[in-house]
C-alpha cells in the first residue's frame, strides 16, 4: 500500500470517527432530560422559557434539529453557543489552541526529561539505574489529578508560580508581555501533565535500550574495538527507538485525557474546561462541537505518531497501526 | 503475575470491605469545635518514658482564623475504644466541617476501591467472554467485534464518559451512581481485555489439546471456559492491574467535577473536590489525604506490573 492510500484511508476513518462522536454527543445531550432553558432555573418564567426555546430552535423535533445541525456542521459551522452567545466554531478554535499549547509543551517536556533519563538508566546496571527507576515508579503513580493538586498546593505555599489561569490581567497588553505572562502560567499545568508521561518514557527507553544492548550487533561493535558507551550510542540506541516511538500514539491520548482534569484544577481555559461548562449548562451545540474537536485531536495525534513510527521503522511498510 | 494480581485485588478488596469498620468516627459526624483541626499524630514517648500510644489534644487558638495550638500538658487515648465523651482525636486532621479525615478516607475506600474493583471485574468478564467467543468462532462475529473494539479504543473517552454521565440527572442516590459508573466504565474498557483474549484464543484454538477436548465431545462453551480462558489468565491479570488505577482515577475525576458520587457518600474524589479550594489548600494540606491514598494504590499496582517486566503506562484506561 502506498503512503497516499494509507493517508487517505486513515483520514477517512478519522472523519467517520469525528462524525460519529459528535453525532452521539448531540443525540445524547438532546435526548437527556432537561435542556439549556431548564438550566436557567427559576430566573425566567414559563412563557419566557418557551420563547427562549423557540428562539434557540430547541422546540423542533429531534430529527429536524439534528438534520439542520449536521447540514451546517459539515461546512464547519457548528451553530451558536447558548452559554457564551458566540459561534461555537470561534470558541472551539480559541480553546483547542490553548489545549494544544498545554499538551504540546507537556509532550516536549516529557520527552526532554524522559528519554535521556531512560538512556542513562538503560545503559548499564548499577546505582544510577536503581535510583532513576525508583523516581520513575513514584512519578508514574502520581496521576494528573493528584499532581496538579499537589503543585497548586506548593505554588500556594511558596508563591513561586501563579495558581491557575493562562494569563493575568496584570499583563501590559504588549506581545512580549503576553508571552512572558504565559511563560509564568505554563510550568504548573505542564509539569502536572508531563511528569508521569516522562516517567513512562524513561521506563520504556530504559527497558528497550537494555534489551537492544544484548543484541549480537552491539557485541560485534564492541569486538571491533568500540567503547561500550560508543557502541550503545551508535548501535543500541537507534534500535531501541522503535519501542519508544510506538507508544507516542498512546501518550498523546494520555496527555489529552490528563489535560482535562489539569485544566479544571488549574483553570486553564482549554477544550476540557469548555466541554465541562457546556455539559453543565446543557449547551447542546457546544457539547457536540467539543466532542468533534476532541475526536479530531485524538485522530490527528495517533495519525502523526503512526507516521513517525513508519519513518523510524521502514519495515512497517504496510498499514502498521501502533497500539 | 496472576498470583500478584489476585493478592493485590484481595488486599484492596479487604481494605474496601473493612474500611468503615476500622474508621474511628462516622464519616458525616461533625465536630463543630474542631473545623480544620490539624493532624494529631500518635505518640509513644511521654516525659522521657514509653507508654501506650496517645495523642496530644489541640486547642482552638483563634476561631476565625481556624488556628490551633497543641496542648502539651494533656494526653488523649487513641480514638479506638476511647471512653465516650472524651475529646476527639483526628489522626489525619479534620475537614472544613470538623469531620475526621481518616474516617472519611477509610469510608471513601469502599466507594472508590469498590467501584474500581467491580468495574475491573466487569470489563474483564465482558471482554474475556466476547473476545473468547470471537476468537473461537472466527468469521463475521470476529470481524464485527474487532471493528467495534477498535472504534471504542480510539474514542476520546473522557468526553464519552462525561457525556454518558451527564445524560442522567446530576443528583442520584449513591448506589445508583455506583451502578451507573460501573456500567459506563465497563462499557468503555472491555475492548482492552477483548482484543488480547481474542488473539490468544485464536492461536490456542489450533493446538492439540483443544482438538482433543473437542473430539471428546466438549461443547464450544465448555472448551472456551475450561480450556481456553485459563490460557488467558496471565494476560487478564496484567490487564486488571492496568485497568484498576485507571478506574480509581476515573471515579476521582468524575466525583471531582461533581458528576460522580453525591456529597453524602464520601469517596476519594468527592473529598478531593472539597479540598481543592486554593485558599484552604495552602493552609490545610492534610485534606489532600485521599490524594495520598490514590497515590499509594497506584504505586502498588505499578510495582506489581513493573516486577513482572511490563511497563506501567499512565494511560487512564477508564478515562482516555
Amino acid at each position: 500500500m502506498t503512503i497516499g492510500h494509507y493517508l487517505l484511508r486513515r483520514l477517512a476513518f478519522a472523519l467517520l470517527l469525528v462524525l460519529l462522536v459528535s453525532s452521539a454527543a448531540f443525540l445524547l445531550t438532546r435526548l437527556a432530560p432537561g435542556d439549556f432553558t431548564i438550566e436557567q432555573g427559576l430566573t425566567i418564567t414559563a412563557e419566557e422559557r418557551a420563547r427562549l426555546a423557540a428562539d434557540l430552535g430547541l422546540d423542533r423535533p429531534l430529527a429536524v434539529q439534528y438534520g439542520a445541525w449536521l447540514g451546517r456542521a459539515v461546512r464547519l459551522d457548528f451553530g451558536p453557543s447558548f452559554l457564551y452567545s458566540r459561534p461555537v466554531a470561534d470558541l472551539l478554535g480559541e480553546r483547542a489552541a490553548n489545549t494544544a499549547v498545554l499538551a504540546l509543551a507537556a509532550l516536549i517536556v516529557a520527552t526532554v526529561l524522559g528519554v535521556p533519563a531512560g538512556v542513562l538508566s538503560g545503559r548499564r546496571a548499577g546505582a544510577t539505574r536503581r535510583v532513576v527507576r525508583g523516581v520513575s515508579l513514584l512519578l508514574l503513580s502520581v496521576p494528573p489529578l493528584v499532581s496538579s493538586l499537589v503543585l497548586v498546593w506548593i505554588a500556594a505555599r511558596t508563591g513561586w508560580l501563579p495558581l491557575g489561569g493562562m494569563t493575568s490581567l496584570a499583563s501590559d497588553g504588549s506581545w512580549s508581555g503576553w508571552v512572558a505572562d504565559l511563560a509564568r502560567h505554563l510550568p504548573l499545568p505542564v509539569l502536572a501533565l508531563a511528569l508521569p508521561v516522562a516517567a513512562t518514557l524513561e521506563r520504556l527507553q530504559s527497558q528497550a535500550l537494555a534489551e537492544a544492548s544484548r543484541e549480537p550487533f552491539v557485541a560485534a561493535a564492541v569486538a571491533r574495538g568500540l567503547s561500550w558507551d560508543r557502541a550503545v550510542a551508535a548501535h543500541a540506541w537507534p534500535a531501541s527507538l522503535r519501542a519508544v516511538l510506538s507508544v507516542y500514539g498512546l501518550i498523546i491520548g494520555a496527555l489529552f485525557s490528563g489535560s482535562f482534569i489539569v485544566e479544571v484544577v488549574t483553570a486553564w481555559p482549554g477544550l476540557g474546561r469548555l466541554m465541562y461548562d457546556a455539559l453543565r449548562a446543557r449547551d447542546l451545540y457546544l457539547v457536540a462541537g467539543c466532542a468533534a474537536t476532541g475526536a479530531a485531536f485524538l485522530a490527528v495525534g495517533t495519525l502523526v505518531s503512526d507516521l513517525l513510527l513508519r519513518w523510524a521503522d521502514p519495515r512497517l511498510g504496510g498499514g502498521g497501526v501502533s497500539r | 503475575m496472576t498470583r500478584t494480581a489476585l493478592l493485590l485485588a484481595a488486599t484492596l478488596g479487604a481494605l474496601a470491605m473493612a474500611g468503615p469498620w476500622i474508621a474511628p468516627y462516622a464519616p458525616q459526624a461533625q465536630h463543630r469545635d474542631f473545623m480544620h483541626a490539624p493532624p494529631m499524630p500518635p505518640r509513644v514517648i511521654d516525659e522521657g518514658g514509653l507508654r501506650a500510644p496517645f495523642a496530644r489534644p489541640v486547642v482552638l487558638a483563634d476561631r476565625l482564623d481556624q488556628r490551633y495550638e497543641v496542648d502539651e500538658g494533656r494526653a488523649l487515648p487513641l480514638p479506638w475504644g476511647a471512653p465516650a465523651g472524651s475529646d476527639p482525636v483526628f489522626l489525619l486532621g479534620s475537614d472544613r466541617l470538623g469531620r475526621d479525615v481518616l474516617s472519611r478516607v477509610l469510608h471513601g475506600a469502599r466507594a472508590s476501591l469498590g467501584l474500581a474493583l467491580v468495574s475491573t471485574l466487569g470489563a474483564l468478564l465482558v471482554g474475556a467472554l466476547l473476545g473468547a467467543w470471537a476468537g473461537y468462532r472466527g468469521g463475521w462475529p470476529d470481524e464485527v467485534l474487532m471493528r467495534v473494539s477498535e472504534f471504542v479504543l480510539v474514542l476520546p473517552l473522557v468526553y464519552v464518559v462525561l457525556a454518558l454521565r451527564a445524560v442522567l440527572p446530576l443528583v442520584l442516590p449513591g448506589t445508583t451512581v455506583f451502578l451507573v459508573m460501573a456500567g459506563i466504565f465497563t462499557l468503555v474498557a472491555w475492548p482492552w481485555a477483548a482484543r488480547g483474549v481474542r488473539g490468544i484464543v485464536a492461536a490456542e484454538r489450533e493446538r492439540d489439546y483443544v482438538a482433543a477436548a473437542r473430539a471428546a465431545g466438549a461443547s464450544p462453551a465448555r472448551v472456551i471456559w475450561r480450556h481456553l480462558l485459563p490460557a488467558c489468565a496471565g494476560y487478564l491479570a496484567v490487564q486488571a492491574t492496568l485497568l484498576l488505577p485507571g478506574f480509581i482515577l476515573a471515579e476521582a475525576t468524575l466525583s471531582f467535577i461533581g458528576l460522580g458520587f453525591p456529597d453524602s457518600l464520601p469517596s476519594w474524589g468527592t473529598m478531593l473536590a472539597e479540598a481543592a479550594n486554593v485558599s484552604s489548600l495552602a493552609r490545610f494540606p492534610w485534606t489532600l489525604a485521599p490524594a495520598v491514598a490514590i497515590f499509594l494504590v497506584v504505586l502498588a499496582t505499578n510495582i506489581a506490573i513493573e516486577r513482572h517486566g511490563h511497563t506501567p503506562l499512565p494511560i487512564d484506561r477508564g478515562t482516555r
